[in-house]
């Protein structure tokens, strides 16, 4: 067997000139080509009465996109819990209404949906003056955020499903037999398992909410996007599209490799 | 009720052939995409998978820039990005020309290069989900490579893929919504303008959800008739 473990082996084929490393070095020199043009147009247009005039605009663009993820996606978990739990029971009355509700806001454009709420609810403004709510939704802000929330309860109700339903049944089973309470069982025992799964749903469902809320530039509210837009309409030079595609693509990336971070944390001891 | 039923007539009084045209311009629009965002993410797929690390690198930075930036900012970048690039190449030959990007072809060039980067994504994990013995049999009966791709791997590889690729479907059909913005007449645009006309939003604005929720009923029933054909073959074994 020794004798076998120390044969020798062949050298690795050497790397030649072939059509695939042909095309890929092609590709990676347009890509360059194309980093480094972006760079120098950035560089040769630089203006700085523009940078003045606008970067103030863009950070509190960006404050305000922040605000709307943060603020929507913490109302939508809160949300979503009753909605998951709805859309697991067993009783109808509760798991139809739930089912309506995500089929509905995962099946229309965030767009529509913020326009039905907008402009849409804008029809019943007596009624609700009547109640006292127009001030609430005669804000473009406030609709927005209604909207936003609304649409990622429904998407985190499913990924809350997902999860819980992920773990075995004998999980319940066995807290049961221990003689723990269902909530207890559900706390301490369920959740913590299920949120293992749910992490990189979770993750990728803020991705999302960050690229879709650019939409509230469209129902004139300034975020990242309405303050874009407006410099655009102001100098129309084109290098303000391009550095909020900087912005935007630099936040993606970062909380992408945060929760890929936060996710081999937590599945450490699952590793052997 | 009858007010609601006039205005949403075909007719002169009403806008039900205004909005059907703009549900025709977001049909027609998806499936223009599809093709052409199935075909790119089916290159990027083979592109990642590859043996030569610079191929890889390069269908990676293609997928991290267009699944980072928001599907809008895409869109303006397409539309008044190729405007300006295009103006300013013409104007070398004859200045002065005014060039106007039809917003149908940046809404479709945009939606497919978003829709190509995660349609990859799934083609990669359907690839990887198909055994190596796959291409070793297809090879063993003498079957070249492209024959072994077409015969033996493509048939599994759409089997795998095509739940992935529903959803994306959806995800297209969605986000074409967004094309209202750069002035395509599609079911958002043309609700937009009845509801002001009309001073009936939520109506108009309620309609449009209901197309697309319709569009989405219809996607569903079609993929799954599919679905139930791609199966026949493993079933008849």
């Amino acid at each position: 067997m020794s004798e076998l473990a120390s044969v020798e082996r062949p050298p690795p084929p050497a790397r030649t000139w072939n059509r695939q490393r042909i095309v890929g070095t092609v590709l990676i020199g347009i890509w360059a080509a194309l980093g480094l043009g972006l760079i120098a147009f950035l560089a040769l247009s630089w203006n700085q009465e523009l940078f003045e005039r606008y970067a103030p605009n863009y950070l509190s663009g960006l404050i305000v996109t922040i605000q709307l993820v943060t603020i929507s996606i913490a109302l939508g978990a809160l949300l979503s819990a009753p909605i998951a739990y709805a859309r697991m029971s067993k009783n109808r009355l509760l798991a139809w209404p739930a089912y309506a509700y995500v089929y509905f806001f995962r099946g229309t454009p965030l767009l529509a949906q913020a326009f039905l709420i907008y402009y849409g609810l804008g029809s019943f403004r007596p009624q609700l003056e009547a109640l006292g709510l127009w001030t609430f939704f005669r804000e473009a802000w406030y609709c927005a955020i209604l909207a936003f929330t609304l649409n990622t309860a429904a998407y985190q109700a499913e990924i809350l499903r997902g999860a819980v339903e992920s773990v075995p049944r004998g999980q319940w089973e066995g807290a049961a037999s221990l003689g723990l309470h269902k909530l207890r069982t559900f706390r301490e025992i369920i959740l913590p398992q299920a949120m293992i799964v749910a992490l990189r749903p979770y993750g990728n469902e803020i991705i999302l909410m960050i690229k879709a809320s650019a939409i509230v530039a469209i129902i004139t509210v300034y975020d990242l996007m309405g303050e874009t837009r407006r410099a655009y309409s102001r100098t129309f030079d084109f290098q303000t599209y391009l550095w909020a595609a900087l912005i935007y693509l630099m936040i993606v990336e970062a909380l992408r490799h945060a929760i890929e971070w936060i996710e081999r944390r937590i599945i450490k001891h699952l590793k052997r | 009720m009858n007010d609601y039923m006039t205005l949403l007539s075909f007719g002169a009084q009403g806008w039900g052939d205004e909005i059907a045209s703009g549900m025709a311009v977001t049909v027609s629009l998806a499936l223009a995409t599809l093709p052409l965002g199935l075909a790119a993410g089916f290159v990027i797929a083979l592109a990642k998978q590859s043996a030569e690390p610079s191929l890889r690198l390069a269908a990676n930075i293609y997928t991290t820039i267009f699944r980072g930036l928001p599907e809008l900012l895409t869109l303006f970048l397409v539309f008044y990005g190729a405007q300006l690039g295009l103006q300013r190449v013409v104007a070398l030959f004859s200045p002065g020309a005014n060039i106007e990007i039809n917003a149908f072809v940046a809404g479709m060039v945009a939606l497919g290069v978003v829709f190509s980067s995660y349609a990859s994504e799934v083609f990669l994990s359907a690839f990887r989900a198909i055994p190596a013995g796959q291409y070793e049999g297809g090879y063993a009966i003498g079957l070249s490579k492209r024959q072994t791709m077409r015969l033996v791997i493509l048939p599994q590889l759409v089997r795998i893929s095509l739940p992935g690729l529903s959803n994306l479907w959806l995800i297209l059909l969605k986000d074409t919504a967004l094309v209202s913005v750069i002035g395509l007449s599609d079911i958002i645009r043309q609700a937009g303008i009845a509801a002001r006309v009309t001073n009936q939003a939520f109506l108009f604005f309620g309609v449009a959800c209901l197309l697309y929720l319709v569009l989405a009923l219809i996607s569903s029933v079609a993929f799954t008739a599919i679905e139930r054909r791609t199966h026949r073959a493993e079933l008849a074994r």
